[in-house]
């Protein structure tokens, strides 16, 4: 459909976008790749020195960048697992014939919305404070010890405000997937004689296998990443027990001021998520042929 | 004036060809049908005159003047899009007027024609409606409204009743036939209904893969076909072909003879066979008749016969009627 | 289903229903709730719910103390700003795609997709460097800049499929009606793409609004938008729940708002398409 004209206007007008990203995307990158080489730290500026790979291997070798590794890891995995495994059942649900099914959605839709400083502190304050907050109190109801949340489990907290704040996208996302079932498909399987539960089995799940891919993917992209929930409750602490490496990257910049450490942990953080992106955009890209 | 000449024109999307050397003359004021299966290329060609589509090689003649290079909104061409193609925000008026506003007609001479063109089609109850409020037909008769109020060198149809119901589709012809006689301006009509084809056009281009197997009116190409996709493409039911030993006998490589020319002949005369399947229609009767080596047949007859599967008949083909062609498909004339 | 769905499993669905989205959007309430106490009864044990005295002190406090307008604004500017100028970019971008698409187009726009999935930390480096060394910490403009770019491959990405979503043939139609391609774009296009470019719009503007990193990162206070502005609730003196709930609530209550709109703009949005 596209004649000579309009091609040539084509480019013309998707230059400055490509341009923009594409500096966007090499600048910093390549003066991360280059910092990375030096050791420079912002404190004692003036003198910095060519070290090649020595950031990376301090950097990897680093007790604390395993920690923060397995922290990454852990943090990830639980969200995912309770995203999806609350989000499934709550798709399903809202799927159903509900009494006013539209303020019910707005309910489990809203924590997406909240910033995640504002979730983090609310979280924190008003319902995990050990003396005051509305869960210890739930908990002296059924006459259990109140958790300090942020002192013994820190990293399950920060888990809990992230997965809450998450769990609305997966549910939105698989409840569009299972809007957009076949009905006629299920009504066939219900004149072979299929039960519900075969029906969920057999028709619902293969379908909705899709749509939960990529929201691991997805999810898993951002939740790299999680850094305002970590800054605003724990710093990272106790210790390095709610360290990932996001926020190691970020203290190694931005507290310790060693340029050379954090630009190296910066590229590992850019591998690792390079890795994920990949999947993501194969299973995009065989979107956009259909 | 509308006269279209297409000289040597050739389409190609990479390494397809789907046009292959187009030469085409038509008259102005001709009412011409681009007929032939899906993929044949006939929305294509027309696509290619209306200038939505660049040539690859080939020109294409508006009164004499070649309009290869010459952008769509230039060319003095209406087309009627296969979905209407209705500016969904704009009001029954808008949309016909919106060629007008864009060759910069004033106000006053804009709403004069809208109105004198919504008049025609009867849709001046309509004119301040939605798209989306109006029925199908209704919505046919916009596009073709917005069509005929810029006085076009030319119409284009792209298939514009194949959305509309049966009962819908009868009228609609009858109307467009009607339009296009009182305007008397050339008209290019692309479908893949025969029949409409057949009751339409003063002449029919019969496409086949890109290739252009005949131009003539709708008798020639029922009585004079040129070749064997012709035959078999126009005329329904299907024209019977028998090849084989009794085309050999009579020294073609396929005989072809249409259900209607098929008369059921006394005991003996003519081929033989057993009815498999019998249509009784009231107003005719369709057999279906096994013929052993020669196939299964199709015979159309008038009237009401008392036949049923099963039964022997003898079927006897019209001499004056039967088509001839050789190895290639293409007719044996005597 | 066109079987009767009984009554009784109507009702039973719909407590189940109501009874999770009530705990989902529990804190949120909770928090809300807190904002119309005093800061006692706020951290009084056991919680008040209902009957405690209701004052709108807090909201008063929030913006003398703290200037919760001049935050308030900066959150406006930085996603309003950076929203507009992405959209600018975008939407002939987006335009070219869509409507003069050349074989590489997918691709393009695959690798456009991927630059938002490149981690912010990993640039955190050499973009503060950039930044100190320009003037630009703590300002507007380089906050707008930062999340213009940001977000500029899911504004191009919206609008591609919401472009590619208008009906060819209703162009061509124009094509045909004597419209250049100009006319074509602002009579025809444009006011058929304005629900798709509000969309777009407003997912946007709710992305930046909650962006917190960059804008934890380098703003302080000047140019500091609410999700900074909030963060300073980390460390503060004295009793603090009424007020940082009533901050908060301020804060969130238009954007959940304008959410409520976006959600299948979000599906489209944030899904690049692999979900329909």
């Amino acid at each position: 459909m596209a004649t000579e004209q309009t091609q040539v206007l084509g480019r013309a007008l998707l230059t400055p976008a490509v341009a923009l990203l594409f500096i966007w995307m090499i600048v910093p990158l390549a003066m991360t790749i280059y910092f990375s080489t030096l050791h420079y730290s912002l404190l004692d500026a003036e003198t910095w020195s060519f070290v090649g790979l020595e950031n990376f291997r301090y950097f990897l070798t680093d007790p604390a960048f395993l920690t923060a590794l397995r922290n990454t890891l852990v943090l990830v995995g639980s969200v995912l697992a309770i995203t999806i495994l609350l989000g499934t059942p709550l798709a399903l649900l809202l799927d159903q014939q509900v009494v006013g099914r539209s303020i019910v959605r707005l309910m489990v839709i809203a924590p997406f919305f909240v910033m995640p400083t504002v979730s983090a502190l609310v979280w924190k304050n008003l319902l995990m404070h050990p003396v005051s907050g509305l869960f210890a109190w739930v908990a002296t109801l059924v006459g259990a010890t109140p958790i300090d949340w942020f002192n013994d489990v820190p990293l399950f907290a920060v888990i809990l405000i992230v997965a809450w704040q998450w769990l609305p996208f997966a549910t939105l996302i698989l409840l569009t997937a299972l809007q957009s079932q076949d009905e006629e498909q299920k009504e066939a399987a219900e004149m072979d004689g299929a039960s519900a539960l075969s029906t969920f089995i057999y028709l619902t799940l293969p379908h909705l296998a899709r749509p939960i891919t990529v929201v691991i993917l997805i999810e898993t992209i951002f939740l790299l990443t999680v850094f305002a929930e970590i800054f605003v409750t724990t710093g990272g602490g106790p210790g390095l027990a709610t360290t990932n490496i996001a926020f190691l990257i970020y203290q190694q910049a931005l507290v310790q001021y060693d340029v050379g450490n954090a630009s190296a942990g910066g590229l590992v953080a850019v591998v690792i998520a390079n890795i994920v992106a990949f999947f993501l955009v194969r299973i995009v890209g065989r979107n956009l042929e259909a | 004036m509308g006269q279209i000449t297409l000289q040597g024109v050739r389409k190609s999307f990479g390494p397809v060809n789907i046009i292959k050397d187009a030469n085409l003359d038509i008259e102005d004021g001709s009412f011409v049908v681009f007929v032939g299966p899906s993929g044949c290329g006939k929305t294509t060609l027309l696509r290619l005159i209306a200038g939505l589509e660049d040539v690859t090689g080939g020109q294409i003649l508006i009164d004499g003047k070649n309009v290869v290079d010459v952008p769509p909104a230039k060319r003095g061409l209406s087309m009627v899009f296969q979905s209407y193609a209705l500016y969904p925000h704009m009001s029954v008026r808008g949309n016909i007027a919106f060629g007008l506003k864009m060759a910069g007609l004033p106000r006053p001479d804009i709403d004069r024609k809208v109105e004198a063109a919504a008049a025609t089609l009867n849709l001046t109850p309509y004119l301040e409606r939605k798209p989306r409020e109006l029925s199908g037909g209704q919505r046919q008769r916009v596009a073709i409204g917005r069509a005929i109020v810029r006085e076009p060198k030319a119409f284009l149809f792209d298939e514009p009743l194949s959305n509309l119901d049966a009962a819908l589709r009868v009228q609609m012809r009858l109307e467009v036939t009607k339009l296009q006689k009182q305007l008397a301006t050339t008209a290019i009509y692309v479908t893949h209904d025969q029949v409409e084809a057949m009751t339409m056009a003063d002449k029919i281009v019969v496409l086949n893969a890109g290739h252009i197997e005949q131009y003539g009116s709708p008798l020639e190409l029922y009585e004079r076909p040129a070749n064997l996709f012709v035959a078999g493409f126009i005329g329904s039911p299907k024209m019977n072909f028998v090849s084989g030993e009794a085309a050999g006998e009579a020294g073609v490589a396929t005989l072809g003879i249409r259900p209607e020319h098929l008369k059921i002949g006394k005991e003996g005369e003519g081929w033989p066979g057993t009815v498999s399947v019998a249509e009784h229609l009231g107003s005719d009767t369709f057999l279906y008749v096994d013929a052993g080596k020669l196939g299964l047949l199709t015979a159309r007859c008038i009237g009401e016969f008392n036949l049923k599967a099963g039964d022997r008949v003898w079927l006897s083909p019209d001499p004056t009627r039967l088509h001839r062609f050789d190895k290639d498909g293409a007719v044996i004339r005597t | 289903m066109a079987r009767k769905v009984t009554v009784r499993r109507v009702w039973v669905s719909t407590a189940a229903a109501w009874f999770f989205g009530f705990l989902i959007f529990l804190p949120i309430l909770w928090m809300v709730l807190t904002s119309f106490k005093t800061e006692l009864d706020a951290f009084s044990m056991p919680p008040k719910f209902l009957l405690f005295h209701w004052t709108t002190e807090n909201y008063a406090t929030v913006q003398e103390r703290s200037d919760y307008l001049h935050h308030a604004l900066n959150s406006i500017i930085i996603a309003g700003g950076s929203t507009l100028i992405a959209m600018i970019i975008a939407i002939p971008a987006a335009w070219s795609m869509a409507f003069a698409p050349t074989k590489r187009t997918k691709d393009l726009l695959l690798w456009m997709l991927s630059t938002k999935m490149m981690p912010s930390v990993g640039v955190l480096v050499p973009i503060y460097l950039i930044f100190r060394d320009f003037g630009l910490l703590d300002t507007r403009a380089g906050l707008v800049m930062i999340l213009c770019l940001g977000n500029l491959p899911i504004v191009i990405w919206m609008l591609f499929t919401y472009f590619k979503e208008i009906p060819k043939d209703i162009l061509e139609a124009a094509r045909m009606d004597g419209a250049t391609i100009g006319r074509e774009l602002v009579y025809v296009l444009t006011p058929m793409a304005v629900p798709g470019l509000a969309s777009t719009l407003l997912l946007n503007f709710i992305l930046a609004w909650n962006e917190a990193f960059w804008t934890l990162n380098l703003s302080t206070l000047e140019a500091a938008p609410l999700t900074t502005f909030i963060a300073s609730y980390s460390s503060p003196e004295g009793l603090f729940w009424a007020k940082l709930s009533a901050a908060s609530t301020l804060a969130i209550a238009p954007i959940i708002i304008l959410g409520w709109f976006t959600q299948r703009q979000l599906v489209r949005g944030l899904t690049f398409g692999a979900v329909k």
